[in-house]
């Protein structure tokens, strides 16, 4: 990445996660490791984010929640999904309540493990996604699509 | 005469003021609450029946997870649990040691709230200056555990890490610096104008009505109950000289008022800590499979949290079971929500320090 | 140090008049709680005194049972009490909020509640 063409909105999810990547991805946005400078805001509002971050498993009931948002998102987007439980359902795998990883119940491109992930390897993970969406964004120029 | 109307709003699970998800129906009489249901169970992976498939020991990685925030308080609990099962006392070294773990990660706890609680009033530039120094905090964590949010340090019958005299102080020295910090923050979060507008008189929640509808920790504090798990004298608090953080204002400024307090506190008794620790073990040999029943009570950052397990002579636990603070100040939340308008709800939520992943685990 | 507390095993049928006794001397409700067992379940109910004494009631209930809720002595009993009707299959009556079993809105029905013995 030599420089971005854009500055990507991020807006992130809590499935049934612990908790400890959200902070994680809370900490990213805070002094230390600063994803601002990327010029990455976080958002509240799905219909303004391009980059939707999603933690913890999916379970039966945030399911319909999770592809409400992703619904909501506009194209083109990219699902981050950070920790092991967002990759694969973790430690809670076996639990009767948990239907695994994020990518059960909606398309996911970038991938980041760890228990819980580290800021680092999520600002990867972003940065990662940034590129899929700039491919993307190209991509539906190609097609004429309604990206201007 | 115009009626007022009524019109029932859905707060969540997304919402951006919330950190984790949560839903509320809201029954508005135009701008004013009427009523508050909550509906649970987006967070819900029911880890207590993992117990089924993990053994007694592989469990303690599990529990740990049932919420990143307070991590190391709930591996200590189940640890401190099954010990009582084993009726085994644990070296003073370890007992001091998770003491003063624990009130590290009071400290970030509250540093994490309050940078919420800013961020809920839209005061950014105090968010940004509380997670800065929860950093440095989170820096202690990842210098004597190796981890950040999951420590996994604590095992049944003590603790896999020590740490040496020289990073026991080093800690002391950065806590030192920290407090002149944190005491410049705690002058915005007591004595700031706009701060003070936003909090004073939010959600009243008298005595009579703490006790009974079962609020904890700094919550019930700051309705003047004098209570504190801590002085119960579990690890080795009974040696440690502290007094009880109260308020009589009831309302969200009384309960920034406790926690602001409670990390001054938290650092006085970590200070004490470091001079008593005294040398030894770290930990002792556990044998044999759990059988019985005992109950642990501990005091998190939110408030009291009780663990209970029951072993049957196998590998495999009957039951656990964890009730955490934020369930039962969950009635207190929507029993201070009526008469409260609209745009003060996010901030009303914050003032309780909700975890929603320990509630529904 | 440990600290100590008191089990005190009851009878069902006296939980509502226990509960408000506790509830008239000031205690407070600190958690409820259910542990199955073939064909029935154990439930705790414990409350912390004024001086933060910590004493737990016990009790045993079969399937067929019904219980009195106390969520109207003690208002934060409507989780629990919810709760464990809806994972255990503990019969609660009366609860002030009752969820009807969607507290968590799971797709499994009572996965806590432990199959009866056979020949039972």
């Amino acid at each position: 990445m030599s420089k971005m063409k854009k500055s990507p909105w991020i807006m992130h999810y809590d499935g049934a996660s612990c908790n400890g990547c959200d902070i994680e991805v809370l900490a990213c946005l805070t002094p230390l490791y600063d994803v601002e400078r990327f010029g990455v805001i976080n958002t509240g509002n799905p219909k303004h984010a391009d980059i939707l971050l999603i933690t913890g498993g999916i379970n039966t009931q945030c399911e319909s929640v999770v592809k409400q948002i992703y619904s909501q998102m506009a194209e083109p987007k990219v699902v981050v999904a950070v920790g092991i439980c967002a990759c694969n359902g973790g430690v809670f795998k076996d639990c009767y309540n948990i239907k695994g990883g994020v990518d059960t119940t909606i398309p996911v491109d970038v991938y980041v493990p760890g228990c819980a992930a580290r800021p680092e390897s999520i600002i990867d993970g972003v940065v990662k996604a940034v590129d899929i969406l700039e491919e993307k964004y190209e991509n539906m120029k190609k097609k004429g699509g309604k990206a201007h | 005469m115009i009626m007022s109307k009524r019109s029932v709003i859905p707060f969540g699970p997304q919402h951006p003021v919330l950190p984790e998800p949560i839903h509320l129906d809201l029954v508005l009489e135009d701008e004013k609450i009427i009523e508050a249901i909550p509906s649970i169970g987006y967070v819900h992976r029911r880890l207590e029946k993992l117990i089924d498939k993990r053994d007694f020991k592989d469990y303690l990685y599990v529990i740990e997870r049932l919420c990143g925030i307070c991590s190391f308080m709930h591996g200590m609990g189940y640890c401190e649990a099954v010990e009582r099962v084993f009726d085994t006392e644990i070296p003073d070294r370890a007992k001091y040691l998770r003491m003063i773990w624990c009130e590290m990660s009071r400290i970030h706890s509250h540093l994490l709230w309050l940078g919420l609680l800013a961020d809920a009033f839209g005061f950014d530039a105090l968010f940004m200056q509380c997670w800065r120094m929860r950093e440095k905090v989170l820096d202690m964590f990842e210098a004597s555990t190796g981890g950040r949010v999951i420590f996994s340090v604590n095992t049944i019958g003590g603790v896999r890490k020590d740490m040496s005299k020289d990073m026991l102080k080093g800690f002391v020295n950065e806590f030192n610096s920290m407090e002149k910090e944190i005491r410049r923050l705690t002058d915005v979060f007591l004595h700031d104008y706009s701060v003070e507008t936003r909090l004073r008189g939010l959600g009243i929640l008298t005595k009579e009505d703490a006790l009974r509808f079962g609020a904890v920790g700094p919550m019930m504090r700051a309705s003047s109950i004098a209570q504190d798990t801590r002085k119960t004298g579990y690890l080795a608090y009974n040696d440690i000289d502290f007094d009880i953080i109260t308020s009589d204002e009831c309302d969200g400024y009384a309960r920034c008022f406790v926690r602001i307090n409670e990390i001054f506190q938290s650092i006085n008794i970590i200070r004490q800590a470091v001079e008593k620790i005294p040398d030894g073990q770290i930990s002792v040999p556990i044998k044999g499979n759990p059988d019985g029943e005992a109950f642990v009570r501990l005091e998190q950052p939110r408030g009291e949290a009780i663990y209970y397990v029951k072993g049957n002579g196998t590998k495999f636990l009957d039951r656990v079971r964890v009730r955490t603070p934020t369930f039962t100040n969950l009635t207190s939340l929507i029993n201070i929500l009526p008469g409260s308008e609209l745009a003060d709800v996010g901030l009303q939520i914050l003032t309780i320090d909700p975890c929603v992943s320990c509630t529904e685990r | 140090m440990r600290e100590n507390y008191k089990i005190i095993d009851i009878s069902y049928s006296d939980i509502t008049d226990i509960m408000l006794n506790c509830q008239k001397q000031g205690d407070r409700l600190v958690q409820m709680h259910a542990v199955s067992i073939p064909s029935g379940a154990i439930l705790y109910y414990s409350v912390s005194t004024g001086d933060n004494e910590f004493v737990t009631y016990k009790t045993q209930v079969s399937d067929d049972v019904v219980l009195p809720s106390i969520s109207s002595i003690y208002p934060n009993a409507i989780l629990y009490e919810n709760e464990m009707k809806e994972l255990f299959g503990v019969n609660i009556d009366c609860i002030s909020l009752d969820y009807n079993n969607r507290l968590y809105r799971i797709n499994v029905e009572t996965p806590f509640k432990k199959p009866a013995k056979e020949g039972e």
